[in-house]
């Protein structure tokens, strides 16, 4: 059984067909990037896995539990976290702020009105943590719309690691950044691929990134799947080659 | 020299300092506002806006959410806590808890339905709704009084077992009573906002959609926030049908609810306190203006578009702005 199944979803809106029978499974520890020409369906596949929209047909299996139906805020209390293409932050909120928030939430305290000595210590600590693994311990105090591109995306993923996810879905990470940027925000996905072992998929337009991160490649092209393999398969595919270059294949 | 590089603290409303300042401004109010052309019943309605202000801000300011329809809690509060003492009990607690509880249900009710709403399409429906207690209020004149308003009833005296305290001809007792409600009520949002539940709401202000991917059922957290609100603003309604031993229908008209968001705009939305402020200048500038001119609500649009346009955190926000350097 694999860590997340999607078996043949679809997705229309209206007449317009987004997505059509596009099925992939993602073993735990994997990091799997999804590429595509744009208008390839990529973000509606993702919208699909977080729960913004709910599929036409066809289902999604996260753990071995159908969520195909179950709302966005749910799919995350089981372990699925998302960062947006445009970064989604509180912005006149401190870095802290933020992460605590997040922190708070999956300890489920969204509802406490109060939080007792030992537990706000607790707390404390794991924002500390989480801080750290995302290397923005030096700016917690800043409001996180002041900081840089890059250390708001950054940001946004400390959010979601706090919700101690257990599959991080990443859209577009590196979307409008610079090189230094995203040479950081690589190694950061890197870092928390490897040292802390979780399971991710994103979606990049960055080739350099995804070759240098992904296990496994899944190509999108007008909403279906257009070839999968590693990412020296992929490199080596003419149907891929063909999309890529908009010639006829 | 520009007043923005005058060395206010950033943080003025959440300083310990300040915070003193305004309650110590509170508790002395009855002493220092004869003196500055005030009288004691001005002190409490300067109170009973100020809670309703900051009652409607807990929404508009900390959960970014826009009410127009607020005034109707207000009303319901009012209209509740009369009729309690005209029809049902001669007692000033009880009266209060039970118009709160009316205001508080309704909110709950009604706002289970509003939830779904958002931006403009939120604010229509609670001015719709709000218009619906002010026809009621206007219409059922056998229960309500109708356009009369509900008279027939005075605030009792508190008994608290072991003294009474006589609220109802001691206007400085009645004061220093309010202000005990409204420090409970104020001291309630306080503590909600700085808790985990506060901080969602905040979260929800800031990014709807991050805080849903956090995990927030954002739905009900703003459901709740506008049940406390309402709870708040009926406290403040009933706290003005005390004030006047009068329910006024024209209190829940929707321009009503305009003027509440009025003070919480003018005062500072951004801050705690600042609604507080924004309804001690509406409620001084009404009660002097509107006995110079009828026409004293041009002088508070005035006033509001120029804050508006100058200090567009309101005037709190204006003093709490960090020094540029």
């Amino acid at each position: 059984m694999s860590f997340l199944r999607v078996d043949s979803v679809a997705k229309t809106f209206g007449s317009l067909i987004a997505l059509r029978d596009v099925s992939l499974a993602v073993e735990p520890g994997e990091l799997r990037a999804i590429i595509g020409p744009n208008g390839a369906g990529k973000t509606t596949f993702f919208n699909l896995l977080s729960g913004f929209f709910v599929p036409s047909a066809g289902t999604i299996a996260f753990d071995g539990r159908d969520v195909t139906r179950l709302p966005a805020h749910r799919r995350v209390s089981l372990g699925m976290a998302r960062t947006f293409q445009v970064t989604e932050v509180f912005p006149e909120l401190t870095v802290r702020e933020n992460v605590l928030i997040a922190v708070e939430v999956a300890a489920g305290h969204r509802l406490s009105p109060w939080l007792g000595r030992s537990v706000r210590a607790t707390l404390r600590g794991r924002v500390d943590e989480v801080l750290a693994l995302a290397g923005l311990g030096h700016k917690a105090g800043r409001p996180v719309g002041e900081l840089a591109h890059g250390d708001q995306r950054a940001a946004e993923i400390a959010m979601a690691l706090a919700l101690r996810p257990r599959l991080l879905l990443l859209d577009e990470p590196t979307a409008g950044m610079g090189d230094q940027e995203t040479y950081e925000i690589t190694r950061l996905i890197r870092r928390l691929h490897q040292d802390a072992k979780l399971t991710i998929v994103l979606i990049e337009h960055d080739m350099r990134v995804v070759f240098h991160l992904a296990d496994r490649i899944t190509v999108l092209d007008q909403g279906r799947v257009l070839a999968e393999g590693t990412p020296t398969e992929i490199a080596a595919n003419e149907a891929v080659q063909a999309a890529y270059l908009g010639k006829a294949a | 020299m520009s007043a923005v590089s005058l060395p206010w603290p950033k943080q003025l409303s959440h300083r310990p300092l300040w915070v003193a300042v305004i309650w110590l401004a509170l508790l002395a109010a009855p002493y220092w506002m004869p003196l500055a052309g005030g009288y004691t019943a001005l002190g409490t309605r300067v109170l009973v806006f100020g809670l309703a202000a900051m009652s409607l801000n807990f929404l508009l300011g900390f959960t970014g959410v826009l009410s127009f329809g607020h005034a109707a809690y207000f009303g319901l509060g009012a209209y509740g806590t009369g009729l309690v003492l005209k029809f049902l009990a001669p007692s000033t607690p009880l009266a209060l808890v039970l118009g709160m509880l009316l205001g508080g249900v309704a909110g709950a009710l009604l706002g289970a339905l509003i939830v779904r709403r958002r931006g403009v399409y939120f604010a229509m429906v609670t001015i719709a709704f709000g218009q619906v207690f002010y026809y009621i209020a206007f219409r059922w004149h056998s229960v309500t009084g109708g356009d009369d308003g509900l008279r027939g009833f005075h605030r009792q005296p508190v008994d608290l077992g072991f003294a009474t305290i006589d609220i109802v001809n001691n206007t400085i007792a009645f004061y220093y009573f309010v202000l005990g409600c409204f420090a409970v009520a104020v001291g309630v949002m306080a503590f909600l906002l700085r808790s985990p539940f506060g901080r969602t709401l905040l979260a929800i202000r800031e990014n709807e959609r991050r805080a849903r991917y956090l995990g927030i059922p954002i739905e009900q957290h703003i459901w709740l926030a506008f049940v406390v609100s309402c709870l708040f603003m009926a406290l403040a309604g009933g706290l003005d049908a005390l004030l006047n031993n009068f329910a006024d229908p024209h209190e829940i008209h929707y321009s009503r609810s305009g003027d509440l968001v009025i003070m919480a705009v003018m005062g500072g939305m951004r801050s705690f306190w600042g609604p507080l402020l924004g309804a001690a200048i509406f409620v001084v500038l009404e009660d002097y203006v509107s006995s110079l001119t009828q026409n004293w609500m041009s002088f508070i649009g005035l006033l509001f578009v120029v804050v508006v346009l100058l200090f567009p955190r309101g005037f709190l926000g204006f003093l709490q702005q960090e020094r540029k350097v």
